[in-house]
């Protein structure tokens, strides 16, 4: 059996409605980014599931690594002073 | 369980104890977070298999578009055929963040290498058997994939909810297929019958072995890729059926079939297991078939995957210049 070429592979995003953000739901191999986009909306969205959809090859995209998880978000472990419970409000005092 | 020969260092125990105990805490396994070799490549089989299931059976029903009896039962054909290419590519794309390329996947099964679904071994030989594919096999399969839906492996159960929504639409035009079939003069009722008679044990053999000769099971299930046992969902897979069946006046081919009141399930007869893995190892009635169709429109594809590769290199030179 001959192998071909394999097509890159390109991430998909779907926005669900208007105002909604637009979402990871998986990937597709394409030539290019229009085939990708033709694809994504035959792949993806054969029953209305999005009003927008942005294709962006796999390669492109740079990710935080688990192995770093704990250090990378550390940072933000220890600040609770960036949440509203923090702070104190007197008793009886609405709409703070 | 042995890990394929290889030697375990304590530091791989250390990870694997920390990886099962994501999986005790319900967690989801992602794409990148270490895994053991062993659970990669149970899902890889697993995955692929199951993606291969989803293209191949798009030829048993392909065969029927032409020949639908109505436009309405035609655009339904087509729109179900097609959600079963789109089920094969979300679960390719899925397998493929274990780190294998599709196109491996799909040579294998080109070369008859691997392994997918028997059921669609089996030839449909009238209309009646669409109903009963949508009915039944779909049924069966969505039985299956609500458990995977709960899968450890992120990928996979993300895609596995996807289908089971798509799935349902599967089903009712399949029951609704048989209904009225069923429902229709003396000869209809027989062919929906024929068809019920030949599909429902290939349906129940769909779930894989019984429990006690279940080779993969005991690994899939301590690794949370399976919730339930092929036993406990072929029997789900009964009890919703057997109601369904008497609604639209279709008898079950199993003259043990009846009622257990103790537990609320419904005992059912022998399965064929010699039938089943005749068919798995390749001795079903379109297993040949099924794959030449298969290697023909992948060898007959080249020139359009080729022309659409020419056609982009083509605009980005252009771009370029």
């Amino acid at each position: 059996m001959t192998s071909d070429n394999q097509w890159p592979l390109w991430e998909v995003f779907v926005a669900a409605g208007n105002g909604a953000p637009h979402e990871h739901v998986g990937s597709l191999h394409a030539v290019d980014a229009e085939q990708a986009l033709q694809n994504a909306r035959d792949v993806y969205a054969r029953r209305n599931e999005g009003v927008s959809i942005w294709v962006v090859p796999s390669s492109a995209i740079t990710a935080s690594t688990p192995d770093d998880v704990g250090s990378f978000f550390d940072p933000a472990n220890d600040k609770v002073y960036r949440h509203p419970q923090f702070y104190k409000v007197p008793r009886g005092v609405r709409g703070v | 369980m042995t890990q394929n020969g290889m030697q375990q260092t304590p530091e791989d125990a250390a990870k694997v104890a920390e990886f099962e105990a994501r999986i005790a805490r319900g967690e989801s396994i992602e794409p990148k977070d270490w895994m053991p070799e062993r659970y990669r490549k149970q899902l890889i089989r697993m995955m692929s298999q199951h993606a291969h299931s989803e293209i191949v059976g798009m030829l048993p029903e392909g065969n029927w578009i032409t020949r639908a009896p109505s436009f309405r039962r035609k655009l339904g054909l087509l729109a179900k055929v097609q959600d079963e290419a789109g089920h094969g590519l979300y679960i390719y794309c899925g397998t493929e963040t274990l780190g294998v390329d599709r196109r491996d996947l799909i040579d294998q099964l080109l070369a008859g290498t691997a392994k997918y679904s028997s059921i669609f071994n089996y030839p449909t030989l009238s209309w009646a058997d669409i109903g009963a594919i949508g009915w039944l096999v779909d049924g069966a399969a969505i039985v299956n994939q609500t458990m995977l839906a709960k899968a450890s492996y992120g990928p996979y159960a993300r895609a596995m909810v996807r289908i089971c929504k798509e799935e349902n639409f599967h089903k009712r035009q399949g029951f609704e297929i048989m209904a009225t079939l069923s429902g229709g003069t003396p000869e209809r009722h027989a062919m929906a019958q024929d068809a019920l008679n030949r599909w429902w044990w290939p349906s129940l053999m769909m779930f894989g072995p019984p429990d006690a000769e279940s080779a993969n099971s005991e690994e899939l299930t301590r690794w949370g890729v399976k919730k339930k046992s092929n036993d406990e969902l072929r029997q789900r897979f009964v009890n919703q059926t057997v109601a369904q069946a008497r609604a639209i006046n279709l008898e079950i081919p199993d003259s043990e079939l009846r009622l257990d009141e103790a537990s609320g399930d419904w005992a059912f007869g022998k399965i064929d297991w010699d039938e089943f893995w005749r068919v798995v190892k390749g001795d079903g009635p379109c297993n040949r078939e099924r794959l030449a169709a298969r290697r023909a429109a992948h060898a007959d594809g080249e020139w359009v995957r080729k022309a659409a590769l020419a056609h982009a290199e083509k605009h980005a030179q252009a771009a370029v210049a």
